[in-house]
């Protein structure tokens, strides 16, 4: 069953990508501008300009274009970056690993912290401490990734100067990586004063990041949680004497989450998509980032990769969900 | 049976409440009861009559919307209405369990049974995960459960009805309380069930020598189970006695009808329902000129 889950959702991934393919690579040579009409001087001629096109091969009819980069895609070739001059996966293979740290941290302390305050807020039901979660985190809803990011920026590096404003890590000890995920490997090689470094670049962004999912799992991780306290068998798990946190913990928690983790899911794909204006604020050198300087330059080939590679990322996302959610599905089925 | 001489494990004195959903109207209008030891003790009463909301009282599980108006819940000398939240986690569990009415919503449906019978024997009876496996499996067998392993294991969607009544019923006795409350712990179950959880009851009742307080809106279901009985409407005691003696001779008109009504032991819905209009007004009488002497139930 799980394994004809898994086929269903590769087969559907494949048609997506495919479709997001075609639907990109026709916008971008239809909407005005392009790589050329950026990279030429004022004063270029209209032969120079021709020329330019047609080194870029932007010249071809758009059918012949699309079948290029298919051909390339098929061989494994995403087609080299107009203004890195590198291959377009040799690009991304860089830059993804810093945005994979950063939107798994985001992710962890968008858990943790929720989880904690959705478990916190459940305790505190029908005292004034709920009304505060609960007003805090109407708040907290209403507010966007960016304008935590500036707000953050205000905070920890204008006001309270006690972060670094930007990148991922100190130059000077951005030496000796064998990888790219810089925070995972000086963790697993005991460099922790390195470590401790790229933490201090990412608190900004991976908050801002994480702020607004966690107020989303507040709000309805609290709503389960109650619901689930309501419960006969939490009632009668009361009367055996189990005190209030580990009711919560031991019987609402298990029931309560189903809702929760679909929609974490859900938003972790809109999280993946904040990295682009986060990343950029904080000028981390992540895939985020790097679609805006594509964009800015009508990189063509990049952008093109860039979209794909979301569109995967989005995709493995809502397979990882599925999975999930069918793996519970057995426990959950008479919650 | 006759009134046990010592004193009793529960005595409920004067026991009042009321709903705040309704303007403040009373539920319980001065209910004392005793529950002796190693009694069975019948609560009778029509849906609505307030058995639940005493069950409750005694384990502190008051819906927020009631509020306990007056009265004493005495427990081993200690007031159970008094006690902090502490102090009466340490009874409940230990001293005091619950078989539950609808077995199908009171076992967790994301925990196996063997953690549900096991974690308040560790808890209550601080014993090790080991011991408290291997007493939960003799207590399945206890209540004649064939296969204890395959049922520790399942989940509770996978048990019947029947079979989850049982381990409920074997997870509060194994418990080794002084006294377990059973509220209409058959009603929602098939009729040929209910008889083998009531002899189950009253046999592990007598083995364990543990006090019963047995709800039900059923005559004749107590009849056959209790040594006492308090029949209860909208909120107050209209007839106590020895189970026997109340059968055959009751007092109060209500009773006459209940008994007249011959409450039919497989139909359990049919036997309250004939109660004869005058009793019912008479009855209502009675009520609003308790509420008008007592004042307490309605201001407010
Ligand atoms: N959560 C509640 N809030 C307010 N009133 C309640 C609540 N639960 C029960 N009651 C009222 O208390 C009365 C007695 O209910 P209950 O004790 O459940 O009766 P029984 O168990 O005898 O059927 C009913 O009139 C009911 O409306
Ligand atoms: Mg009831």
């Amino acid at each position: 069953m799980l394994l004809a889950v898994i086929a269903n959702r590769a087969a559907m991934a494949l048609v997506t990508l495919a479709g997001v393919a075609v639907v990109v690579f026709i916008l971008l040579r239809v909407v005005p501008g392009d790589p050329v009409a950026m990279m030429i001087s004022p004063g270029a001629s209209a032969a120079d300009i021709a020329a330019l096109k047609a080194h870029y091969g932007l010249d071809a009819p758009l059918l012949v274009q699309f079948g290029i980069w298919t051909k390339g895609i098929v061989e494994g070739d995403f087609g080299t970056s107009i203004t890195l001059h590198r291959h377009v996966t040799s690009v991304l293979a860089d830059r993804l690993p810093a945005t994979i740290e950063l939107a798994v941290m985001a992710l962890f302390v968008a858990v943790t912290l929720g989880g904690g305050i959705a478990i916190v807020g459940t305790l505190l039901r029908r005292t004034p401490g709920e009304a505060v979660i609960d007003g805090l985190n109407s708040v907290m809803l209403a507010v966007p990734d960016f304008i935590w990011a500036l707000a953050l920026v205000l905070l920890f590096a204008v006001a309270l100067p006690v972060l670094p404003l930007t990148g991922q890590i100190d130059p000077a000890l951005a030496e000796g990586f064998s990888t790219r995920f810089y925070l995972t490997e000086s963790v697993l090689t005991g460099r922790f004063a390195v470590a401790g470094n790229i933490l201090s670049h990412m608190i900004m962004p991976t908050l801002a990041l994480a702020l607004p999912l966690a107020a989303v799992i507040v709000r309805l991780l609290k709503q389960s949680l109650k619901e689930a306290m309501l419960q006969d068998y939490v009632l009668l798990a009361r009367i055996k004497g189990f005190g209030e946190l580990r009711l919560v913990l031991q019987e609402a928690l298990r029931n309560a989450i189903g809702p929760t983790l679909a929609l974490t899911g859900v938003q972790f794909t809109f999280l993946i998509g904040g990295t682009v204006i986060v990343e950029r604020i904080f000028a981390y050198p992540g895939i985020g980032n790097l679609a805006i300087d594509a964009i800015i330059n009508r990189d063509f080939p990049l952008i093109q990769g860039l979209v794909l590679l979301f569109g995967l990322i989005f995709i493995l996302i809502n397979i990882g969900i599925d999975l999930t959610v069918a793996a519970l599905k057995p426990r959950l089925r008479h919650a | 049976m006759t009134a046990p001489k010592t004193m009793p494990r529960l005595a409920i004195e004067d026991l009042s409440a009321i709903s705040l959903r309704d303007g403040n109207r009373p539920i319980l209008r001065r209910v004392s009861l005793d529950v002796g030891l190693g009694e069975v003790h019948g609560l009778v009463g029509e849906s609505g009559a307030g058995k639940s909301t005493i069950a409750k009282a005694i384990l502190g599980i008051i819906p927020s919307q009631v509020r306990i108006a007056g009265g004493k819940i005495g427990f081993e000398g200690r007031d159970l209405l008094t006690l902090s939240g502490s102090a009466l986690r340490a009874v409940l569990g230990r001293d005091i369990a619950l078989v539950p009415q609808d077995p199908t919503t009171a076992l967790n449906p994301s925990r196996r049974i063997d953690a549900q019978m096991t974690d308040g024997l560790r808890l209550k009876r601080g014993l090790s995960a080991k011991e408290a496996r291997l007493r939960a499996h003799s207590l399945l067998e206890e209540v004649q459960i064939r296969d204890p392993d395959r049922v520790l294991a399942s989940y509770p969607h996978q048990l019947s009805g029947g079979m989850r009544q049982r381990v409920l019923i074997a997870a509060a006795f194994g418990l080794e309380p002084k006294l377990v409350i059973a509220d209409e712990p058959t009603t929602a179950l098939d009729v040929t069930v209910q008889k083998q959880i009531l002899r189950l009851i009253r046999a592990l009742q007598e083995r364990h020598g543990t006090s019963v307080l047995f709800v039900s809106h059923d005559l004749g279901v107590v009849a056959k189970i209790c040594d006492r009985v308090t029949v209860l409407y909208m909120g107050k005691v209209v007839e106590q006695g020895a189970t026997a003696a109340v059968l055959a001779a009751p007092r109060h008109a209500y009773t006459k009808a209940l008994l007249a009504a011959n409450p039919r032991y497989d139909r359990p819905d049919t036997g309250l329902e004939p109660t004869p209009p005058e009793v019912i007004t008479a009855l209502r009488a009675e009520i609003a000129a308790f509420d008008a002497g007592s004042g307490e139930a309605r201001d407010g």
